[in-house]
């Protein structure tokens, strides 16, 4: 990894962090259920950074998350996050970044936002939630169904974040976006 | 923002963060492995009692899971539905407890000692491209980050609002993490004209070990 990757992934994992704290954008919020910005970040990781160093930059902040700094939405943090129901999701965010990245990086053609709407649907929604899901049926012995049920109330959030994700990319230049630097 | 790390020393403060970290894990397959609601309510009550003795603002800190409060109701309702109310409890009481537990290690250990316990599994993560040296300069990085990119985009929006009264749109965001990056840029630049090179950190590292 160059310097200026390692850089880049540490301001990305910076990103997703101050989404957390900070969440005074401009989205429209589903029905009253807490919406946290985080997910948005995690998407847009794996739409500049592309699959290794998007996964990368997540995993760098899901680790210092882990390790006791307060920086998941509503100041929570530490290894009691694990062991949350939610776990599975927070597990889920930097495969997300990754599965982001990679469609983002194999698709072409079409603009760059259908491109990053698909990569943020497949990767920032469908990924995570499946992830979600499954971590809320082992972490409480529910069924796949029931858990389903449960995870549904986040998906309209979601869906929206890939809406904006998508849009934001759509805005950058082309090669900050469409062609994400390849590198070891 | 509160620190999940606690300052004042208490007695497990004293105990090394990988006794902790062992601690909670054989809990964790020990909890996990019951159903018994009334021993997991015992572990449950063992826990929280210690947590409430030892954490100063206990309290306080516990509201930081009010966030989760309907997902566990949702949980237990769903639980009694599906497996009656015995499996519902113990799921709860399960949660409750790991979550305290794991909380009460993060409390009681600061977060150098915690990535110092975390040295042996860094070691078995090297072949795969982890390396201890990176990491800690992308924490630290991360770190530092983190109030820039806060200031950065307050000033943005405090002057979207002074021109517009408005709250900035979404697009307003665009330029920003043009900016941003070109911000990242700026410091590996940096970094690299002070003398800090990627490849020789590693050999050096080597070297002393």
């Amino acid at each position: 990894m160059q310097l200026r990757d390692l850089v880049r992934v540490s301001l990305f994992a910076a990103l997703v962090a101050a989404l957390g704290l900070f969440p005074r954008l401009d989205l429209p919020l589903a029905g009253g259920v807490p919406i946290t910005l985080q997910t948005l970040g995690v998407m847009l990781a794996g739409l500049f950074l592309g699959a290794r160093l998007g996964f990368t930059a997540v995993a760098l902040f899901l680790f210092v998350v882990l390790l006791g700094a307060p920086l998941l939405a509503g100041g929570r943090g530490g290894l009691g996050l694990l062991f949350s129901p939610s776990a599975g999701y927070l597990i889920g965010y930097p495969v997300g970044a990754f599965v982001t990245g990679w469609v983002l990086q194999r698709t072409n053609g079409t603009g760059v936002f259908l491109r990053a709407l698909l990569a943020c649907l497949i990767g920032g929604v469908i990924v995570i939630h499946a992830m979600g899901i499954a971590g809320l049926a082992w972490k409480t012995g529910m069924s796949l169904q029931a858990a389903l049920l449960a995870d549904l109330v986040f998906v309209p959030g979601d869906l929206l974040k890939a809406v904006a994700s998508a849009y934001l990319a759509s805005l950058m230049p082309n090669q900050t976006v469409a062609a994400p630097r390849s590198s070891s | 923002m509160i620190a999940p790390h606690v300052a004042q020393q208490t007695w497990l403060h004293r105990i090394g963060a990988g006794t902790k970290l062992l601690t909670l894990a054989v809990v964790s397959i020990l909890l996990g492995w019951t159903a018994q609601w009334l021993a997991l309510l015992i572990a449950c009550v063992i826990i929280l009692g210690v947590y409430i003795v030892t954490i100063p603002a206990a309290g306080t800190r516990l509201k930081l899971y009010r966030p989760l409060l309907p997902l566990l109701v949702g949980i237990g309702l769903l639980q009694i539905y599906a497996s009656g109310w015995e499996i519902a409890l113990a799921t709860l009481l399960r949660l409750v407890a790991m979550m305290a537990l794991a909380d009460l290690v993060t409390a009681t250990t600061p977060m150098l000692d915690m990535m110092d316990a975390l040295q042996p599994l860094f070691r078995l993560l090297r072949p795969l491209g982890l390396d201890e040296r990176r990491l800690s300069l992308a924490v630290a990085l991360m770190l530092r980050f983190i109030p820039v990119i806060m200031s950065e985009w307050g000033k943005r929006e405090e002057a979207w609002r002074a021109r517009t009264g408005r709250r900035p749109p979404l697009r307003l965001v665009a330029p920003f993490l043009s900016d941003v990056l070109r911000l990242a840029d700026h410091a590996s630049e940096a970094l690299t004209a002070r003398g800090f090179d990627m490849a020789r950190s590693d050999r050096v590292d080597r070297g002393t070990r």
